[in-house]
């Protein structure tokens, strides 16, 4: 039997209520969409969009006589998941019927996997912000099919259903109840979503639903080992609903267990609008599913050489990027692992690092690019500044072409333009001054404006700044900035 | 001119090959009988008259042009439980409303790219659920047979009671059928015809409307044990768009029936001698027994001790499936919806006026068995029991190659006659069923009348993917019965 009850809370993730404190337990059941160009048991098209039913073949319709067959590339893409967690690739799994009715399931049932999953436990290390990297557990990863979507909202007395998404291969990974704090949920869910992402298994695509959670929640108080009744948040599509959504609910047993009540294991929904949770169904509306085998499959035996194969393949994953980012680029471990979690964001930061200082590369990676990029709403894969042109500015840093602070100009307008560097840097003239006469000319010219800022910078040496300050302003901030310092000095003899 | 009806499958494509007659002819004389006997024996709930007469003109340009295929224009029956392109396809359900598939069912397909070609979609009974056809939307089939001069109605059996009757009356050269627990078998025995239900696996169920997907299989129903290796021969076949299709090839089944049977061993189960068998059952296995020993087989009794256990662990498995392959009928996407106010109303009157009694009483039963609380109870139970079924087979076969068993545990009886007592009904299948749990071939064929001139049959029941000697065995014993009777053709 697995000991679940693996670790406390710390003392700082414990909550207050009004009589005593308490620990907050997390779980996470998160579906992830198989990364596929067809369905998980029929050959229609997996594409997110299309006209309304244009992805449905006559398996998805659940058209009389008509059969599921395996999606081989699903499997694979399940297994390379399973590798990319540390978990046991079980060599033989089936597949189950979960019966129930509802329009946007035309078979009655979803197929699925309940007995026998195909990837068995494994663990990932998580490192929430600032805090100490923690292990969590995975129980279990199971294949099973998506189901239509039912829309409500197009007529005031009809429900139409599109079948797009019907049959649509999903990864279930059900995680031990490990996590202690909403922070440590949603770096749990960011983590696998960056494993997901550089397995290529799943888009990670929150935004047309690629990966979701449903959010198991208990508490008890602090010092006691005994599990509180569970709730389980449904469909909770980013981590900031997640943590919203655990916080309340967390607070909200608390609530009814201190005034004597008992939490009532059931479904909830979060709502966000609100930031609450609220009831879904009851555990007595909860569906008898009548699972078993589905007899139009046979078991999934799985082949020793596949799996070496697939395991020969799998590619660098955070963890490792995240060690080789700071022995190779020398980066701080925090840099490494902002910059290692999510694979698009990693190989951006490789492009840029080809070559160059690693750290500049980190910081204006994840600073200036990061930065820019969360202000205007864009993901990484839009930004108008491409790696290669990133790079390219840092070398006219480095060749002495511009100065950092003339950088980071030329870079807003990189942003908004798109334009190269080097364009911008000839387009408004920004190149470097090195030329010492001008700059001598400019100081000399300040000098004879401003005699008692002389006599000032004598007395106290913090005054040197004003002047550096308006030495580069009076060449445009061209100035190459050592070269101004050494002229200060020397001219105004300190 | 000789009756063209009459003939076997084999004489036909020979008197085609020699240009005795047409597809043309066949088909024609074939759709002259069927306008006379339908109105009396119910067996078409289709004739696909016009498509029939073309296909048999394409069929003899082929044959013209030295294209003929192994089947090339036979006329056949095809069981309702099959979906054919642009013909209506209902398994006599009244939830299938006038559905009528985009597609062709991967056996009909195959039958129709070797030259077959299809007179009509035959009557069954619901979703192949019954013993007697009387569950059907349409109506019970009438068996071609009479007790002496009776003339009450006779159950042609179920649920293939349509393909059976049809052969039986000479309205088509052969016909396919399905069989979940014995509904190819226990039709074939009632009617004096051939069905085979081949391994679990040779037939492709894509296309074929599902009963209980692990016990359901296709097979054909024939005149004679050759015309049914014939027709297995186009039926079967790996098709990869059923995950428990077998991807073994498959032998020359015609010529397995010519295999001496000398030196084999057939083995004899102690477990199928029940009780109130009536004596002429127990005759005629003994003579079934001396004609296999006339021919040079040995004989060797054999225990498959489970098998009192096969009837309650179908009457599981078979509803189980049911309950979820039958979910799918919802009056939502095609076939009959009644409105209510609701959704759970529209499901809920759907399936009510939908789904008949017996296949209601399927999907309770099935629904209950798989439900919290009570599966371990039944499905498992059912399992682990299916599992020691397929094992007694396994020990048999070690010592027999095939084993020999009566076909029914009686002869037909009349329409109405055992309707009210859905138990008596299931017990039909009592030595069918285990061929189905184990997922063997098993064949039924016509050896003798009883005293009211009904016929009887035996079944060959043989190892996995050994349908070579089920066909030898079968065709040895056909050889030594020269069962010839036929049935009074009364409704002419």
């Amino acid at each position: 039997m697995t000991e679940l009850d693996v670790r406390s809370a710390r003392a700082d993730q414990l909550v207050a209520g009004q009589k005593s404190q308490w620990e907050i337990i997390v779980g996470l059941e998160v579906h992830a969409q198989v990364t596929s160009q067809a369905k998980l048991f029929s050959g229609a098209s997996a594409a997110y969009g299309g006209a309304p039913n244009a992805h449905v073949s006559l398996v998805d319709a659940a058209m009389p006589g008509m059969l599921p067959v395996i999606n081989k590339y699903c499997v694979e893409q399940a297994i390379r998941t399973g590798l990319g967690l540390n978990a046991e690739i079980q060599r033989v799994s089936r597949f189950d019927r979960k019966n129930y009715f509802y329009p946007d399931l035309p078979q009655g049932y979803q197929i699925s996997q309940y007995k026998s999953p195909i990837v068995g436990e494994g663990e990932v290390e998580v490192e929430p912000d600032g805090e100490d990297a923690i292990i969590v557990r995975i129980e279990r990863l199971h294949l099973e099919q998506d189901a239509g979507k039912s829309i409500h909202d197009l007529s005031p007395n009809e429900t139409f259903v599109d079948l797009n998404r019907a049959g649509v291969a999903l990864m279930e990974i059900v995680s031990r109840p490990d996590m202690r704090s909403a922070k440590e949920a949603a770096a749990y869910f960011n983590k696998l979503r960056g494993i997901l992402r550089a397995l290529g298994t799943c888009d990670g695509n929150m935004e047309e639903g690629s990966m979701r959670a449903d959010v198991n929640v208990s508490v008890r108080r602090a010092g006691t080992r005994e599990w509180g009744t569970r709730c389980e948040i449904k469909n909770v599509n980013s981590t900031r609903f997640m943590m919203q959504a655990i916080e309340y609910e967390a607070r909200r047993q608390i609530e009814i267990l201190e005034s004597g009540g008992a939490i009532d294991q059931e479904t909830r929904l979060f709502d966000p609008d609100k930031g609450e949770t609220r009831t879904m169904r009851s555990k007595e509306d909860a569906h008898d599913y009548r699972y078993f085998p589905d007899p139009d499959l046979l078991p999934l035996v799985l082949d020793e050489a596949w799996i070496e194969q697939i395991r020969a393949s799998l590619p660098e994953l955070p963890d490792a990027k995240k060690k080789r980012f700071v022995r190779e680029y020398g980066l701080s471990a925090y840099d490494a692992g902002v910059l290692s979690g999510d694979s698009d964001a990693a190989t951006y930061f490789e492009t840029v690092a080809k070559g160059r200082d690693g750290k500049a590369a980190a910081n204006w990676v994840s600073q200036e690019l990061f930065g820019a990029l969360n202000k205007k709403g864009l993901e990484l894969s839009a930004s108008p500044v491409k790696a290669e042109a990133l790079g390219a500015l840092l070398d006219l840093i480095k060749d002495g072409t511009i100065n950092g602070k003339i950088a980071k100009d030329v870079f807003a307008k990189m942003m908004e333009t798109g334009d190269a560097p080097g364009v911008i840097v000839e387009r408004e003239g920004l190149r470097q001054v090195t030329d010492t006469g001008a700059i001598e000319r400019a100081i000399d010219a300040l000098i004879a404006a401003n005699p008692d800022k002389v006599d000032d910078v004598k007395k106290n040496p913090k005054a040197f700044g004003w002047w550096v300050g308006q030495a580069m302003k009076a060449t445009g901030g061209k100035a190459n900035p050592a070269v101004v310092n050494e002229i200060l000095k020397k001219k105004l003899g300190v | 001119m000789t009756d063209l009806t009459a003939l076997t499958l084999a004489s036909a494509l020979d008197g085609m090959e020699k240009k005795r007659f047409s597809s043309a002819e066949i088909t024609d004389a074939f759709l002259a009988a069927i306008e006379k006997a339908n109105p009396h024996l119910n067996a078409y709930v289709v004739v696909t008259a016009e498509q029939a007469r073309a296909a048999a003109k394409a069929s003899d340009a082929r044959r013209a042009k030295g294209q003929a295929g192994p089947l090339e224009g036979a006329p056949l029956g095809i069981k309702d439980l099959f979906c054919t392109e642009g013909v209506r396809a209902t398994a006599c359900s009244n939830i299938l409303g006038e559905f009528t598939p985009t597609y062709e069912s991967t056996v009909t397909a195959n039958l129709w790219r070797d030259g077959a070609l299809m007179l009509g979609k035959l009557n069954m009974d619901e979703f192949a659920m019954g013993s007697s056809n009387e569950t059907s939307r349409f109506g019970p089939v009438v068996s071609p047979w009479r007790r002496g001069n009776e003339d009450a109605k006779l159950t042609p059996g179920g649920s293939s009671g349509g393909s059976a009757s049809a052969v039986a009356a000479d309205l088509c050269l052969g016909a396919t059928a399905t069989d979940t627990g014995g509904s190819i078998r226990q039709p074939a025995a009632f009617t004096g015809t051939v069905g085979i239900k081949p391994t679990y696996g040779r037939c492709s169920r894509w296309g074929i409307v599902a009963f209980a997907s692990s016990l359901d299989q296709a097979g054909p129903i024939t005149k004679t044990v050759e015309d049914a290796a014939m027709l297995l021969q186009s039926m079967a076949g790996h098709d990869p768009k059923d995950s428990t299709s077998l991807p073994d090839g498959l032998p020359d089944f015609r010529t397995a029936c010519a295999k001496p049977i000398k030196g084999m061993t057939i083995g004899i189960p102690e477990e199928y001698r029940v009780d109130g068998m009536p004596a002429e059952i127990e005759a005629l296995w003994a003579q079934g027994i001396e004609w296999a020993k006339e021919a040079g087989a040995k004989i060797k009794k054999i225990s498959l001790k489970h098998t009192k256990y096969a009837l309650p662990t179908y009457y599981i498995v078979a509803p189980a499936e049911a309950s979820s392959n039958l979910a799918r009928y919802d009056g939502m996407r095609y076939g009959a919806r009644v409105a209510g106010k609701d959704l759970v109303a529209t499901y809920e009157q759907s399936r009510a006026r939908g789904f008949g009694a017996e296949v209601q009483r399927r999907i309770l039963i099935g629904t209950y068995v798989l439900s919290a609380g009570y599966y371990d109870a039944y499905y498992l139970r059912a399992q682990k029991v299916r599992q020691r079924i397929a094992e007694d087979f396994r020990e048999a076969f070690k010592d027999v190659d095939a084993i020999l068993t009566p076909a029914t545990p009686s002869a037909a009886f009349a329409l109405g006659e055992r309707s009210g007592d859905p138990v008596q009904m299931y017990l039909n299948d009592i030595f069918t069923v285990t061929a189905n749990l184990a997922g063997l071939p098993g064949l039924a064929l016509p050896v003798a009348v009883d005293a009211q001139g009904l016929p009887l049959g035996l079944q060959v029941i043989g190892r996995a993917l050994d349908e070579e000697t089920v066909f030898a065995v079968s065709a040895a014993l056909e050889k030594a019965a020269k069962f010839s009777t036929k049935p009074a053709r009364w409704w002419t």
